[in-house]
């Protein structure tokens, strides 16, 4: 298999050396891993000849784009909350970018994600509403799906901004096997110097978050993305004393030792991350071959160049694995047997 | 070497194995397809473009090819599929070429960030470049062929590049899209015009590709400064007429239609504003072809 994208994740400043075929091919990767931007600012560009180096260019553009509207939205959101006695922790993306971390530049995002207490979450709700964000799925069967088993209210959309906003109350849904205590999580946030209302994880527990998120998720469509945002964690946090100490113990505290477990091994296999296994328990041999099998390709960008055969079959089998470890077995026949039923969406594009 | 130059067995059997790489302006699409409408429309349409090398930069890989479900023989489907992945679902086979036509269009203005992308015909003439923003139905295209018909050199019919460092306009130089009745006014207008065969029923109901002229082709590496905003509508029976339009409109209709204005802050509002001064402004009522291109001719002399 020919993966310039992971030699480039590696290695940034050796792609000024490379051949254009294996630009073009490091630029399709790239686009489709949605990683074009962040790499950009990794590379000398004006070392690149000037047809890879426009498609650089134009993702910074994108990515920048991004940011600026993350920025306003999180300004947005915490004015929002502003009459809600409570705090908001910032998670993933906009997380990265107020608290200054190195997964930030270049990073394109998709939505806000906040996490807030179970108890503040009626008063919060209501406050957005008041501010113009609304619930986005109108089916009965989708809100209840949403608010008795899920960790987040069903995604809120702002009506004139159409940004997205995904109000979480813990990290894992309620009916699945792991039970992370949120508490636990509020109580370590950091607060945001300028941002009196906002917060973000502590070190150890955005990391989580992080493996928690990638490794328990259905789709795989930014899933090197994600690893490489673990990977820059990773490497900056595991530079300071007592990180690697305090790793595994909170995992064990948090119940996700597991998804600690794939983030090591995955970066490291993938991105040469530095870490420490030490006192963490590990998977059995068996699973943690049969994991290999999937991850391993699904980390992959999803792109014709940059898998194999059982790519597909892997990507398929993940998606049950995160719909089992979501759900018991009776919900998720009965979950599954409903949108199964469902009709697909209309043409998405091709408006103009 | 140009597409015409490769005999139609080489040109066919590119697109079923490697791939044919083809630049149109700026761009290199690396193309594949098995399907016989796709290659006949190349060769119809795109015989003066460049055809490029392997070891060379390809910036859009695309492949229209039947999609992978069991509809091969009850009412067969196309799909575009970009790197792979469709980022549209199938439309009925006989739109292989339109789809074709309108999957690089999504190409560049889903991912040239680079340039500030308007939805905008661009026609030039005695080096100064004419934009023609407006909504579909206005017209926009059937006045874009019709100019392009009578010597203005073509830049694009749907996507106007332009380029933030310098307000240039990079020119695509791609067949013109024609719908519905406008098929049968350029025939009439330009009977020499190279049209591809209609395809009827499609989400733009009846379309054709016309031909650019081989100058818009030969000449599609050379930038055109921005020197008219024109409005256009077509209204039937109406006089021609080219009313000034304030440039505070103008610059809005122009923001109205970009593909990526958002995207591009603070750079993206100074880049039309001065591409706006630097513009004469005008709202154009027309019903003929004739009056328009007498009318467009006698501006660009008088500038």
């Amino acid at each position: 298999m020919n993966l310039p994208l992971l030699a480039a994740l590696r290695d940034p400043a050796a792609i000024a050396g490379w051949d254009i075929p294996r630009l073009e091919l490091l630029v399709r990767q790239a686009r489709r891993a949605n990683l074009l931007s962040r790499l950009a600012l990794q590379v000398e560009l004006d070392r690149l000849p000037e047809a890879p180096r426009r498609h650089f260019g134009g993702a910074l553009v994108l990515a920048r784009a991004q940011e600026e509207a993350i920025r306003r939205e999180v300004a947005q959101v915490s004015e929002a909350l502003r009459s809600v006695a409570t705090t908001a922790v910032l998670l993933k993306g906009a997380g990265y970018l107020f608290a200054g971390l190195p997964p930030a530049p270049g990073r394109l995002f998709s939505d806000v994600d906040i996490l807030v207490p179970r108890e503040a979450l009626p008063q919060v709700e209501a406050a957005l509403m008041l501010r113009g964000w609304a619930t986005t799925h109108h089916d009965p069967y989708d809100q209840r799906y949403y608010r008795k088993w899920m960790h987040e209210l069903p995604p809120m959309q702002h009506i004139t901004r159409q940004s997205v906003l995904d109000v979480h109350h813990t990290i894992l849904p309620l009916t699945g096997r792991l039970h992370p205590d949120p508490d636990k999580l509020m109580r370590a946030a950091r607060p945001l110097a300028g941002h009196p209302g906002l917060r973000v994880l502590a070190p150890v527990d955005m990391v989580l978050h992080s493996a928690t998120h990638l490794f328990f998720n259905e789709e795989f469509s930014n899933g090197l993305r994600d690893l490489a945002d673990l990977d820059s964690l990773l490497r900056h946090f595991g530079a300071s004393a007592g990180f690697w100490r305090e790793l595994p113990e909170r995992a064990r505290e948090l119940e996700l030792e597991r998804p600690l477990f794939y983030a090591l091994r995955y970066t490291r296999a993938l991105l040469d991350t530095p870490g420490e296994l030490h006192g963490l328990r590990e998977p059995p041999a068996g699973l943690r071959r049969l994991m290999d099998g999937l991850f391993l390709r699904v980390l992959q960008p999803d792109h014709p160049t940059a898998g194999d055969w059982l790519s597909p079959l892997a990507r398929r089998t993940l998606y049950l694995r995160a719909h089992w470890l979501r759900m018991p077995a009776a919900l998720l026949a009965y979950h599954l047997a409903v949108k199964a039923w469902r009709r697909p969406e209309e043409n998405p594009a091709l408006q103009r | 070497m140009k597409l015409a130059d490769l005999p139609q067995a080489e040109l066919e059997e590119r697109l079923r194995g490697a791939g044919l790489r083809l630049r149109t302006g700026p761009v290199v699409s690396e193309i594949r397809s098995a399907m016989p409408p796709l290659a006949e429309g190349l060769a119809l349409l795109y015989g003066e473009y460049p055809v490029e090398d392997r070891d060379g930069f390809a910036d859009f890989h695309v492949r229209i090819a039947p999609p992978a479900n069991l509809r091969r023989w009850w009412r067969p489907q196309v799909q575009f599929q970009f790197d792979g992945a469709p980022p549209f679902h199938p439309l009925p086979a006989d739109q292989a070429f339109p789809i074709f036509e309108w999957g690089l269009n999504w190409c560049v203005s889903a991912h040239c960030h680079h340039y500030l992308v308007l939805h905008a015909a661009v026609v030039e003439k005695q080096g100064g470049a004419m934009l023609l923003p407006a909504p579909p139905g206005s017209g926009k295209s059937t006045l874009c062929a019709g100019l392009v018909s009578r010597g203005w050199r073509l830049l694009s019919d749907e996507l106007a590049l332009i380029d933030p460092a310098s307000g240039d306009i990079a020119p695509l130089a791609r067949p013109v899209s024609l719908k519905n009745a406008s098929i049968e006014v350029i025939r009439r207008f330009a009977p020499e015009a190279r049209l591809s065969p209609v395809v009827h029923d499609t989400l733009k109901g009846s379309v054709a590709h016309m031909q650019a002229s081989a100058d818009s082709v030969r000449r599609a590496a050379e930038p055109a400064r921005p020197r008219w905003v024109v409005l256009p509508r077509y209204e039937a029976g109406a006089k021609a007429a080219l009313a000034p339009l304030p440039r505070g409109r103008a610059f809005m209709q122009l923001a109205d239609s970009a593909f990526n204005y958002d995207l591009h802050g603070a750079e993206g509002f100074r880049v039309l504003a001065d591409l706006v001064e630097g513009c004469r402004c005008y709202e154009f009522t027309y019903a003929d072809l004739d009056d328009a291109v007498r009318i467009f001719d006698a501006l660009a002399e008088g500038a």
